[in-house]
């Protein structure tokens, strides 16, 4: 047996399964894998009290590459999985991996229902617009008008926006980042797993086979400063190559403007992650290349009791008041006595 | 907790008093009525006074059809006796029929010469236009062949209740124990367990209290007063073993059995569930005994609550989902899921009548198929079903102590007839419940996610174990390892190694019984529900001197290992089951004997007379032939 002992400060490398990993080469999961290992050095995770539970989809044969405890299991159905594992044991760390797919198409109404309820787990949606597994078909997430494999004259869907809906249910951790920006992946997913309650992290992931570059504008060097905008706690909201732009608030409505020329970074909009009302989270998460920058970094991060917290709650206080005796349990409500 | 009850005194006097061994009344009104609750309390009070008693409630999917309407007719059926009685009963002795609808759609369930009481006041000409009626059957002369009793139920209950504070409607409401009350004294039932209960229900509220044991006793006391009934009937009590009893439904047993194999077991009971007639009774009761470790969730749908029962197994619960077939479907893939990954879990379907959804309130066991073969691929898992509402009670533990013992899903089958109908129940001391055991790997022990014992079945290891983590999922596994694995050989041994762990069952279950001589000219096989109406019709026919026994068969997925053994002592072998003949499918191919199949789908038992006229014509064929 190779038990984790507390003392011992484990590796990167021993976060991972002797399994080959399966991915095509190139894929942006690889990247993402790397830094789940090395955030969970930063966290110290022990690999008993750790669980990575997945959907169907190629981000989600993740679990197999973790030494910790793992579970693969149905299309869509990730997070009832791990609902009822965190239920179970709540001093379990479970995190999620799953797609836009998974998540957001075949496992939409669970993505809501775990986001409303808070249950404690780190959700990471590796989101690249396509559905991989089945061969290149657009998802939930590809823009209007993809032609893809079963959209040939270009897909008439609109798109969901990831960040919309778990703001929308009210999420008490949001989070955008990128794959390949593996710096800022680490801080996110770092402060996604330290976060109590449901944490949703969406990853801008490259599948160079199907969709390949459709975060190019996002990440090529020349670009990524004026088309991301990296959101930092109580500053206001900067971006560009020199950093002399900025988001401003006309009315209930975003706009960009240049700063300088009576303009000071005090007539920008300021972040606030911690902001109870999901509002402005929800403002960042509308904006969309190439009209805006898009926001990476924590949108929101609020305090709420997570629901397994809530329902032990329960459940201790009516042990508490009320001693389980199998006995008395069976005899409630009238019963009577034959001789 | 109370000792039996004495009968209540009859009335010094002149009032005759019939004697007899078993009766059975209908209470049937609006959904609002509160029929089901007068029924209750007949049963309960029954109980308590020591008849066995037997239920059949009958209430419609709308919550509240239009008042008055065909469609909103509420019943409740109760069955007491001073026998042992197995069935509610295939016709009604009284009837309480609360406005012409309840009447009409009643009626033909009564014997001739039945006691036929109604409301009077109810049969307004808007409620008899309401009920389709040309000519008020009151009337008419159609009723000439009842014991027809017109109460005045609504001005009565008014009066009744005229000092209490409650007016209108609220008054209004207590005329279903104004009716109960009558009842009450015409067949000598005790009125304390009732008004026990009034006081305990509505205790915070003195006026609804007190209208409603003032309209109990008004009932009581008019019966006692007024000439109008001829006689009044009494049924001694039964003949039972010594004992604690209560009575109990067979989702009350069900969440009870389940709660008691985790508490045997030491291990939190999670359930999770969506909420579904008839099965959502489950998740209340469950929901009230947090104190025992239970954590219910109430999930987004069936795919979330099976889904969160088969993470909670793998995080070492005791977890079960209950639903209907409506929901079994959903939750099809993930039972699949929790068959390759060969975890414990648990899934109680309570059937309804179907297809789609079918009869949501009516009882069908035509799940059967759905449970055997309703997943892709080659999917076994143990299927087993109830008898009796209370057998839910001790099915719920053994189904528990089957998806431990081989790390496999068991469906648990019961019906909407066990779920709601009740029957007195003999309170098991807990030392004596069967033990669940628990085996989960302990450090130092060597491990790998899939090697197997002597019963096929996997370790449950579970997380927060050091040195046992490992993955599971629902692609193929290598045996032992556990690695993905999409080799020939290994898939063809994985199929059949599943499939042999479940036939492996058979050696740990009783073996099939048969009731009356081992051998003869027919046997009346049956499973789930039908147990009491083809036990008694079986008896009933053996009275008269028939060469006719009964098996019944409680486990389906596998078979007692003698099934074939005992089918094939008897020339031939009868099959009554509510649905198309599902099982006789299945023990035909299994057995290739010829078996006679009896259905029924009309979204209610089987009356007993059914079953004795079948055994009865196949008999005197026989004969003939």
């Amino acid at each position: 047996m190779s038990g984790d002992s507390a003392t011992v400060q484990l590796t990167a490398k021993d976060y991972a399964s002797d399994q080959e990993i399966r991915w095509c080469p190139g894929c942006g999961d690889y990247a993402i894998l790397a830094q789940v290992k090395k955030a969970l050095v930063g966290l110290g995770a022990e690999r008993h009290n750790t669980v990575f539970v997945s959907g169907i989809g190629c981000s989600s044969r993740f679990p197999y590459y973790m030494n910790t405890y793992g579970f693969h299991s149905i299309h869509g159905r990730a997070l009832g999985v791990a609902t009822g594992v965190k239920i179970a044991n709540p001093d379990l760390h479970v995190w999620v991996v799953t797609g836009d797919g998974d998540a957001l198409s075949i496992g939409g109404n669970h993505l809501l229902h775990t986001i409303r309820r808070n249950v404690d787990i780190t959700v990471l949606l590796f989101n690249n617009r396509i559905y991989g597994l089945t061969k290149g078909q657009y998802s939930p997430t590809s823009p209007l008008g993809k032609k893809t494999k079963s959209t040939p004259q270009g897909s008439v869907d609109f798109p969901l926006h990831p960040l919309s809906v778990a703001i929308g249910a009210e999420a008490t951790f949001v989070a955008r980042t990128i794959d390949v920006n593996v710096k800022h992946l680490e801080y996110v997913l770092e402060r996604a797993a330290a976060h109590r309650g449901t944490s949703f992290v969406e990853i801008y992931q490259n599948c160079n086979i199907f969709n390949d570059r459709a975060f190019e504008y996002a990440t090529s060097k020349d670009q990524k400063h004026d088309t991301t905008l990296q959101l930092e706690h109580n500053r206001p909201l900067v971006f560009g190559k020199d950093r002399d732009k900025g988001i401003r608030l006309n009315g209930m409505t975003p706009e960009v403007v240049a700063l300088g020329d009576g303009i000071t970074e005090d007539d920008l909009l300021f972040h606030d992650e911690r902001s109870a009302e999901p509002s402005l989270a929800y403002l960042l998460s509308r904006m969309h290349h190439p009209d805006f920058p898009e926001p990476i970094g924590v949108f929101r991060c609020v305090e709420r009791s997570s629901y397994e917290n809530l329902l032990w709650d329960q459940v201790k206080t009516a042990a508490s008041t009320d001693a389980p005796d199998l006995g008395t349990l069976l005899q409630k409500g009238d019963s009577w006595v034959v001789d | 907790m109370v000792t039996a009850a004495k009968p209540q005194d009859a009335k010094k006097g002149t009032m005759p008093v019939v004697e007899l061994e078993a009766i059975t009344v209908r209470f049937c009104g609006d959904s609002g009525d509160g029929m089901q609750l007068a029924g209750t309390q007949m049963t309960n009070t029954s109980a308590i006074f020591g008849n066995d008693v037997s239920t059949l409630p009958d209430y419609p999917a709308e919550i509240r059809a239009p008042a008055g309407s065909l469609a909103g007719v509420s019943g409740f059926q109760l069955r007491f006796g001073s026998v042992k009685l197995r069935t509610p009963g295939d016709q009604v002795d009284a009837l309480v029929a609360m406005n012409p609808a309840a009447l009409k759609t009643n009626i033909a369930d009564l014997v001739p010469g039945g006691v036929l009481v109604v409301n009077e006041d109810a049969f307004s000409d808007a409620n008899l236009a309401k009920a389709h009626c040309d000519t008020n059957p009151l009337d008419d002369g159609s009723l000439d062949g009842y014991q027809l009793f017109r109460i005045p139920v609504d001005k009565l209950n008014t009066e009744a209740c005229k000092d209490t504070g409650l007016t209108g409607r609220a008054a209004a409401r207590c005329r279903n124990f104004y009716a109960l009350g009558l009842i009450y004294w015409l067949y000598g039932r005790p009125m304390e367990p009732t008004l026990r209960w009034v006081e305990t229900k509505f205790g915070s509220k003195p006026a609804v209290a007190s209208a409603n044991a003032k309209a109990l006793r008004g009932g009581y006391y008019f019966g006692e007063t007024t000439e109008m009934f001829p006689s009044r009937f009494l049924v001694k009590p039964a003949k039972i073993a010594p004992g604690t009893y209560r009575t109990i439904s067979g989702n009350e047993a069900t969440a009870l059995g389940l709660l008691a194999a985790a508490n045997s077991a030491g291990k939190t009971l999670f359930y999770g569930s969506y909420p579904i007639t008839p099965a959502s009774d489950i998740l209340h009761e469950l929901a009230k005994h947090k104190n025992f470790s239970v954590c219910t969730f109430q999930a987004e749908d069936e795919i979330a609550a099976v889904t969160s029962v088969v993470g909670a197994a793998f995080a070492g619960a005791l977890a079960v989902t209950g639903t209907s077939g409506p929901g079994v479907a959903l939750k099809a893939e993930a039972i699949g899921l929790a068959v390759m990954t060969e975890l414990p879990i648990v899934i109680v379907n309570v059937q309804r009548g179907g297809p789609s959804t079918g009869l949501p309130t009516k009882t069908e066991q035509a799940d059967l198929n759905q449970a055997l073969y309703g997943r892709n691929g080659e999917s076994p898992v143990c299927v087993i079903s109830a008898s009796t509402p209370a057998d839910c009670f001790d099915m719920a533990i053994e189904a528990f102590r089957i998806a431990c013992e081989f790390m496999t899903p068991v469906i648990l089958l019961t019906d909407g007839y066990l779920a709601n109908g009740a029957e007195p129940w003999r309170i098991p001391n807990p030392a004596s419940l069967p033990q669940i055991k628990i085996r989960h790997p302990k450090p130092g022990d060597s491990y790998q996610p899939y090697q197997r014992d002597d019963k096929l079945a996997r370790p449950w290891a579970i997380p927060g174990t050091p040195g046992f983590e490992h993955r599971i999922g629902g692609l193929e596994k290598s045996d032992g390892s556990g690695d993905v694995c999409y080799d020939p050989d290994n898939h063809d041994n994985m199929v059949r190694t599943r499939r042999a762990k479940i036939d492996g069952i058979a050696s740990t279950i009783p073996d099939l019984q048969v009731r009356g001589d081992k051998s003869g000219e027919l046997l009346v096989l049956g499973w789930g529900s039908t147990y009491g109406m083809i036990a008694t019709a079986v008896e009933a026919c053996q009275a008269k001197g028939m060469k006719v026994s009964s098996a019944h068969l409680k486990y389906i997925d596998p078979l007692p290992k003698n099934t074939g053994d005992v089918l094939k002592r008897f020339d031939r072998v009868l099959m009554p089951e509510m649905n198309l003949g599902q099982l006789v499918v299945l023990i035909r191919a299994r057995f290739l004997i010829d078996v006679v199949s009896l259905t029924k789908m009309q979204g209610k038992p089987f009356m007993v007379c059914e079953i004795e006229s079948k055994i009865e014509e196949l008999i005197s064929n026989g004969k003939t032939s």
